[in-house]
């Protein structure tokens, strides 16, 4: 039999998940992905959804852009990677520099923590949305939207308020097009000396002391010798023509 | 379709640089959707309370006599029947019930919309699967897709449990004569608002259901 009492109790905790005090960093952190989304969008990007616990939540994502709720709304090229696959292959086959790879997933899921620090070096913009009190560790992602809750059930409701108000707010981005203008690159890397910076990439290839990696202008053949027993998938940063160190691997 | 923020940017398109009135506009809006979704969540569980409590109570009474849930929906309610039958076979607490979407197969879908009509995707697996110990729940934010009237129809006259989530005024899942015995609506003309509020509701039910086993 069911027990009015409890039910009572169970809809009261629903109605007093907190939704007020930390939405003001939400809001603005959402406003930035989705200017960077819509400036992906308008050069041409695929975004690529996964989310290796909540499938539903990654389709979910995809099928918002795809088919759009409003009639005339453009429909955006976003897709899910499929549940079963290996998250970092797929991707890696899959992406194409400018792309845009979003993620819903814990902190501490190695999966997307690999695909992540992968995002420099296929040059694609990454968005990871979760929730708990562990937040990833700087600068894992572009783009970082978070809910620092421990509750399971409140944040996975409170994502479809999150991936819904993305797609929103991009829409709203593209009936600005002088914004949508891609900004001019900055790095921090640059070498006084040869004013070579150290660019991120990943091998593809190892032939002796040269390796053929993958950086976001291309494909490109460098000198690896300066490195220990580099393997296809490792990440390196190259300067002037070699591989000079193996960031986090 | 113009935007209600078209007046706050008297640019000529194309020539505007500075993004940062652009992104605390955003962002007050998102704030403002923030706090609707809200407001219509609270409203749509205190409106929903005796219904959901009777929904669960019969549910429950459904598991107890080894009846398993089959869940249905297009697009995006699609993926809130996928995130409804996961969440009842591998909840976060509470007893792990008997759940499955009828969208996720895409063999049995393509088959089905292939050979005999897209109409018919969920009944004809419900003509495959059902017993009268079942539960038919399906999602729609208008409440009037025909696949999902057809699977409810099919599901009453087997004696399932018939469950819907609706939006608007409920559609035809809620008007006179419906084969839903509880249609449960989130009232707003919005479709993400209503999806959001229905995710509160699959998680009230959800644990109304476990209070319901429980007691």
């Amino acid at each position: 039999m069911g027990n009015p009492v409890q039910l009572t109790k169970t809809v009261q905790l629903a109605q007093t998940v907190q939704l007020t005090d930390e939405i003001q960093g939400l809001t603005e952190d959402l406003a930035l992905a989705s200017l960077a989304l819509a400036r992906r969008f308008s050069a041409g990007a695929t975004m690529w959804c996964a989310s290796p616990t909540w499938t539903f939540h990654a389709h979910h994502v995809a099928v918002e852009f795809v088919h759009p709720v409003i009639v005339g709304k453009r429909a955006l090229p976003a897709v899910t990677v499929p549940p079963a696959a290996d998250m970092v292959a797929t991707l890696r086959a899959s992406v194409a520099p400018g792309d845009i790879v979003l993620v819903l997933a814990d902190a501490d899921d190695p999966r997307v923590i690999d695909t992540m620090r992968r995002g420099a070096a296929w040059g694609v913009e990454t968005v990871w949305i979760g929730a708990g009190t562990q937040r990833p560790a700087a600068g894992s992602a572009n783009h970082v939207i978070w809910l620092d809750t421990d509750d399971a059930l409140g944040a996975s409701e409170l994502f479809v308020r999150i991936y819904h108000l993305l797609w929103e707010l991009t829409h709203v981005c593209f009936e600005h097009p002088g914004l949508l203008k891609p900004e001019p690159e900055c790095s921090d890397e640059v070498c006084i000396t040869c004013s070579d910076e150290g660019r991120p990439a990943e091998v593809v290839l190892v032939d002796g002391d040269e390796a053929l990696v993958r950086t976001p202008d291309g494909q490109e053949r460098i000198d690896v010798s300066l490195i220990d027993s580099p393997s296809p998938g490792d990440l390196v940063l190259i300067h002037a023509g070699f591989a000079i160190t193996s960031p986090g691997s | 379709m113009p935007e209600t923020t078209d007046f706050l940017y008297p640019f000529i398109e194309g020539d505007e640089t500075d993004s940062a009135t652009l992104l605390d506009d955003l962002a007050r809006s998102a704030e403002g959707k923030w706090r609707q979704s809200s407001a219509l969540r609270e409203a749509t569980l205190a409106r929903c309370e005796a219904q959901l409590h009777a929904t669960a109570t019969a549910m429950a009474e459904r598991f107890n006599a080894g009846g398993r849930l089959f869940t249905f929906g297009n697009g995006g309610s699609a993926t809130d029947a996928e995130a409804v039958a996961h969440l009842y076979t591998q909840p976060p607490w509470g007893r792990a019930l008997p759940a499955r979407s009828l969208a996720e197969d895409q063999a049995v879908m393509t088959a089905l919309g292939n050979d005999v009509g897209f109409e018919l995707i969920f009944s004809r697996q419900l003509i495959a699967h059902g017993r009268a110990s079942d539960i038919a729940m399906g999602f729609s934010t208008s409440g009037n897709s025909d696949n999902l009237m057809r699977a409810f129809a099919e599901a009453h006259k087997q004696g399932m449990l018939t469950v819907g989530l609706s939006g608007y005024d409920g559609g035809r899942m809620a008007a006179e004569g419906t084969p839903v015995e509880q249609c449960l609506v989130a009232n707003s003309d919005s479709v993400h608002r209503i999806q959001e509020s229905q995710a509160a509701l699959n998680h009230a039910l959800w644990a109304a259901v476990q209070a319901a086993l429980a007691g």
